[in-house]
């Protein structure tokens, strides 16, 4: 049987995989798309706990489903507007590479 | 719920996912993160939340990921050759990802109800996309305008951001 721990677990990975995307990589697509891993990670624990919380109805807990409904919006505003962050940095320094962003370096 | 098709999902999800990450050339890693948003479509419809994986699919491996291609396709950008790896960086970031890796196992290893099955279903779970209209009209009506404005603002912001700028 496959239990929450599971799933906790799927996830937790998923998590890490996209930290240590965001913390080795420089090129900021990259930084991006890690940052999606991460928050589908947080997406899918909520899920798991959603469908191991069987209401009195016999149905899952839709609450947090609404939930990640929201999240899944607010990721793909997210991704929008730090793309068309790095379409301005890019006609701006012609760079997407984090290493040579280092205006506010003290 | 069954192992044989929970296990394959779940590996083609980390596997891609971590593609990601190691991928050089931007393309390939963009395409390695629809793989794995596929892959998290399926873990959702087998937790019965139907709805949750097709938008999964609609938004990410649809939407986002068009934006994603698009942009890289629009800077041209190249797999970055020539550039030297910084071993710190890469040395450190592993150890920090893995000490978070390892503090997640211990919270769910520590969690009672992680090692339990999941309770069986009252009733089928098809027509989810009712109950989770029912409860995104209802009580999270005003949280659901909220986040229509804050799409309204980043459509708005992506315009004005990504406009030129005239001389």
């Amino acid at each position: 049987m496959v239990t929450l721990g599971d799933y906790l677990i799927v996830s937790g990975i998923l998590f890490a995989i996209g930290f240590a995307g965001v913390m080795v990589r420089r090129n900021l697509i990259i930084i991006l798309m890690s940052l999606e891993l991460m928050l589908n990670a947080a997406n899918l624990s909520l899920v798991a706990f959603s469908r191991f919380q069987v209401q009195q109805s016999g149905l899952p807990d839709y609450n947090a489903q609404v939930f990640v409904f929201f999240i899944i919006t607010v990721a793909a505003a997210e991704v929008a507007v730090g793309l068309a962050i790095l379409v301005a940095l890019y006609r701006a320094r012609q760079t997407t590479d984090v290493k040579d962003i280092t205006t506010l370096k003290f | 719920m069954s192992p044989f098709l929970f296990w394959p999902f779940a590996l083609l999800m980390l596997v891609f996912g971590a593609a990601v990450v190691v991928n050089r050339n931007p393309v390939a890693s963009a395409l390695s993160l629809v793989v794995s948003f596929l892959g998290l479509a399926a873990l959702f419809m087998s937790l019965d939340a139907y709805f949750i994986g097709i938008i999964q699919v609609l938004v990410y491996a649809g939407a986002v990921m068009v934006l994603f291609l698009f942009i890289i396709m629009l800077l041209d950008l190249r797999a970055e050759e020539g550039r030297q790896v910084s071993w710190l960086a890469l040395i450190g970031g592993i150890a920090v990802a893995l000490a978070l890796l390892v503090q997640i196992l211990y919270v769910i290893h520590n969690l009672k109800s992680a090692h339990q099955p999941f309770p069986p279903l009252g009733r089928s779970t098809f027509d989810d996309v009712r109950n989770v209209g029912l409860l995104l009209f209802g009580s999270y009506n005003l949280p659901f305008q909220i986040i229509g404005i804050l799409v309204l603002v980043a459509t708005i912001g992506v315009v004005l951001l990504s406009k030129r700028e005239p001389r």
